[in-house]
């Protein structure tokens, strides 16, 4: 109806066009581009774990792990067994999907602390796996010459640009997916299990399946991110799948802003440029980013777009309230859409002798005194 | 047989290790209400501390040991002032998430002081003992009769002295205990100080078997969650049998069946308990 | 006709008995109330019905349907909705918000729907916002709509807690307290609500300890005790059961002070 008028709409607009700009600035700069790219692969994880953690309330440490099978399905089938990339990314993802689905069935019946622990565990298994069986994954020596995507003659995937463009198409989907989510009946289904597990069990919402679907697509994303991250990159080690990975993401979403559209985007760009800034001291770099990340979960656990956003629905619901308080005929648009209905409802109630509904039509001066 | 009794050996030993490491982490569960998941890295901290004076500077090993564990306790008091005090009223996500942060911070603190490389920690107790056809090294029989010492002095601690009943009050009832006026986030600087103290022992006793590095407290962080969760969250008991019974099934799987089935028997059973009882094996039920 | 049919229920929580041998018709068009001092079972019974609990004994059937083993996501599905004790709503999130989250139940899109934006999608939007906006408005606190539920006084808290319930359309209501907290000069109004759910083809299973209220709104009136029945029917007969008022009604006057 009136997006084009909403703040939240537009800002998000606005970082991904500046994003989707930055080849104009830095196509010359392969390091750069290269750069930026490896941290939308990352962004492309963290809508997963936004998911998971930011919509259902539930931290997933298994991230990495996922993030890590993305990586080496697509390393592994590309190398060792030739496949195109293509065939070999679609292959990873739905890999992916099943184990996020199975390991999901288990996930569904814990909650909170148990949840976390959980996939802990699961994220510390695909690490172990990956960095051990050495027959099949090489270990330590990792993969090398991950194929670029194939361009069908058309396009030239090792132009860092197209690699650019390739993975910044496919973020897009997952922002819009995030946003498409985040507005439907799904994601009010993940909000309410995120508030109240028991209270969300009262109004008829499937919590436990819920849950194991929010998993499997927070896997999901994490094994997209994952398999773009492999080819952009080329070489892979076991360090691909380790926590460090998911203790990266967690730190791109809550700069970012758990539970939003725009949050995890630019809480990855952000934190990959602090992360260039510490890039002499790569091993260290824990010593400064450990204390920021219990600092910001102190201090500032909404994150950017959590506090940015915060202010502008705050604003925005002011108005609405007021105006729904107000004389009924000065309805903003969602009221408008409804009064028809709401009307006859009212003359019901009336009829029945409710005067509960109609006697407080006026404004109850009590709920300004409560705010 | 010989065999056996040997791994029985070593399978206590390690159960003694785990015990301590998992009593602290539990204690701190019912107690704060919050999985540490920091816990595997003043693990890790406790035994480059005790490397450290050993190795470095040239104490005595008991020294050396109660040395770190008193700077460990310093450093668990610093942990529940700084980052779990601040959180305890917000989502049970973000003391997680902190607990992660922390738990970088010291990696990478100990990465930056003693390197990535792993570390060998010699150990002035030398020699084997033979019982009943089996040679048991001097440093195991330490361990598990330290451990019986150390758990012995925690149950009377926390049975006798004021702050051990207090711990123990506070596990049972936090409202009721702030009601009788017993000081809640006293308790908790203490309880986390105390199981940064017990896992550095923990530490200090099975360094000189096994190598240092700034990781390897990732491993034990799973296993002794695995026996706290085994042995139900907050549950003292529960945590001592459950850290026997993983120590020695793992031994015992890695001597009979294959040594990567051992490193994995920790994560089996943890993903078993939770699929037959998400909320852990020993937790009463709650009324809703 | 017999909405609800509750036969022998049974739950025992370690060795004792919550609830025991209950048995109770819910009719169709009524308004059926559970009484009984602290401790007596009313909640367990409301989670029984509810799927909360899994009984240890007895049966529950609705319609005609057996859902003694149904999860609380069918038992809503199949039109038993409830509201707790507590108020119990999503405290970040508006009034309107509230209630759309009770339509999640009767939500058929998926996140295909959602992210190709299919007329299904759209449709559903509608009839859900349509639908909330109409539970808000029959339980008079539409003009809150916009406002955070933190925000708004108690009373306007439990009605929308109504709302959100009715927003899941339900055919019986499970009212754990409703008036609980309520102002006194408030409740009459409350009252009235309650009373008109019959009228909307929903019928009412309610706890409460407001008596006046009880003895006004309700048809039925089951007492329990120590998770057992200690009379059952009109509120005239249960006002004059010599049991009633010796193992309840005594005790209440000393709670309500």
């Amino acid at each position: 109806m009136n997006a084009m008028k909403n703040p939240r709409i537009i800002g998000t607009t606005a970082v991904i066009l500046l994003l989707g700009l930055t080849p104009l600035a830095f196509a010359q700069e392969n390091y750069a581009m290269r750069v930026i790219t490896v941290g939308m692969c990352a962004a492309i994880a963290v809508y997963g774990l936004n998911i998971i953690l930011g919509f259902t309330g539930q931290l997933n440490l298994a991230q990495g792990g996922f993030f890590g099978i993305g990586a080496y399905g697509v390393g592994l089938l590309t190398t060792d067994y030739d496949w195109s990339f293509w065939a070999a990314f679609v292959v990873s993802v739905i890999g992916t999907a099943v184990i996020g689905y199975l390991c999901g069935l288990i996930a569904l019946r814990t909650k909170d602390e148990y949840f976390a622990i959980f996939t802990m565990a699961i994220g510390f298994i695909i690490f172990l796996v990956i960095s051990r069986w050495e027959p099949v994954t090489h270990a330590h020596s990792g993969v090398n010459n991950v194929k670029f995507p194939e361009g069908g003659g058309l396009v030239d995937f090792e132009s860092p640009v197209a690699m650019f463009y390739l993975v910044f198409a496919i973020l897009l989907i997952c922002v819009y997916t995030t946003y498409a989510i985040r507005r439907s009946s799904v994601g009010r289904t993940l909000l309410t299990i995120r508030t109240s597990e028991d209270l969300a069990d009262a109004i008829g919402v499937r919590v436990g399946f819920s849950k194991q679907l929010a998993f499997a697509a927070s896997a999901v994303f994490g094994g997209v991110g994952g398999g773009l991250y492999a080819t952009v990159v080329g070489f892979i080690g076991p360090d691909a799948a380790s926590i460090d990975k998911t203790f990266e993401f967690l730190m791109f979403i809550l700069v970012g802003g758990m539970g939003t559209v725009a949050g995890p985007l630019l809480g990855s760009m952000i934190v990959t440029f602090l992360f260039e800034l510490f890039q002499d001291f790569q091993a260290y770099r824990f010593i400064v980013l450990g204390p920021i990340i219990v600092a910001l979960v102190i201090f500032a656990p909404r994150g950017i777009v959590g506090y940015l956003g915060g202010f502008v629905d705050k604003r925005s619901r002011r108005r609405r309230a007021e105006a729904a308080r107000g004389a009924d005929d000065d309805l903003d648009s969602t009221g408008a859409s409804t009064s028809g209905g709401a009307g006859d409802h009212r003359a019901r109630n009336l009829a029945d002798g409710i005067e509960s509904g109609a006697g407080r039509t006026g404004g109850t001066p009590s709920s300004e005194e409560t705010k | 047989m010989t065999l056996f009794i040997q791994q029985l050996f070593n399978g206590l030993a390690l159960g003694g290790v785990y015990c301590l490491a998992a009593i602290g982490l539990t204690l701190v569960f019912g107690v704060l209400r919050i999985p540490n998941l920091a816990h595997g890295a003043l693990y890790m901290l406790g035994a480059y501390i005790t490397y450290f004076f050993l190795t470095t500077v040239g104490v005595p090993y008991i020294a050396a040991i109660g040395i770190a564990a008193i700077m460990l306790f310093i450093v668990g008091v610093g942990l529940e002032r700084l980052v779990f005090h601040p959180l305890r009223n917000s989502p049970h996500t973000h003391h997680m998430i902190a607990a992660v942060g922390a738990m970088f911070f010291f990696q990478a603190l100990a990465q930056a002081i003693w390197g990535a490389d792993f570390r060998r920690m010699d150990t002035p107790i030398t020699g084997e003992l033979r019982i009943l056809g089996a040679e048991i090294s001097a440093q195991r029989i330490v361990i598990i009769v330290t451990a019986v010492i150390v758990l012995a002095l925690l149950a009377l601690f926390i049975k006798r002295s004021i702050h051990g009943q207090t711990i123990e009050a506070i596990e049972q009832d936090r409202v009721g205990a702030s009601l009788v006026g017993i000081n809640p986030s006293m308790v908790s600087m203490l309880t986390l100080g105390l199981s940064a103290l017990l896992a550095t022992i923990a530490a200090g006793l099975v360094a000189p078997i096994n190598l240092l590095s700034p990781t390897m407290g990732d491993a034990l962080n799973l296993k002794v969650f695995a026996i706290i969760i085994l042995g139900g969250l907050g549950s003292l008991p529960g945590a001592i049998v459950g850290g026997f019974a993983l120590a020695i099934a793992e031994t015992m799987t890695a001597t009979y069946i294959s040594s990567a089935v051992g490193e994995a028997v920790a994560f089996i059973v943890l993903v078993a308990v939770l699929a037959i009882k998400p909320n852990g094996l020993f937790t009463k039920a709650v009324q809703r | 006709m017999t909405m609800l049919e509750i036969r022998d229920l049974g739950k025992r929580f370690g060795g004792l008995d919550a609830v025991k041998d209950v048995s109770l018709d819910v009719e169709e068009g009524q308004i059926t109330a559970v009484i009984g001092p602290n401790g007596a079972g009313k909640s367990t019974l409301f989670n029984l019905v509810h799927g909360f609990y899994r009984p240890t004994a007895g049966t529950i059937s609705f319609k005609g349907e057996d859902i003694t083993h149904s999860s609380p996501h069918r038992t809503v599905a199949g039109g038993i909705a409830r509201t707790f004790q507590t108020t119990n709503l999503f405290d970040d999130s508006t009034l309107l918000e509230n209630v759309l989250a009770g339509r999640i139940v009767r939500s058929k899109s998926n996140v295909f729907d959602a992210v190709f934006h299919t007329p299904r999608h759209r449709r559903e939007s509608r009839i859900n916002e349509d639908k909330a906006m109409e539970a808000l408005e029959f339980c008079g606190v539409a003009e809150h709509r916009h406002d955070l539920a933190s925000n708004v006084p108690q009373e306007v808290q439990k009605r929308t807690a109504v709302a959100m319930a009715l927003a899941t359309e339900p055919e019986l209501l499970l009212l754990d307290e409703p008036a609980g907290g309520i102002p006194e000069e408030e409740t009459v109004d409350f009252g009235n609500l309650i009373r008109s759910l019959p009228q909307r083809g929903v019928s009412v299973l309610l706890v409460e300890h407001k008596m006046t209220m009880i003895m006004d709104l309700a048809d039925t009136i089951l007492v329990l005790d120590h998770g057992q029945k200690l009379a059952l029917g009109a509120p005239a007969e249960i006002q004059t059961n010599p049991d009633v008022i010796r193992a309840y009604l005594g005790s209440t006057a000393q709670e309500e002070n």
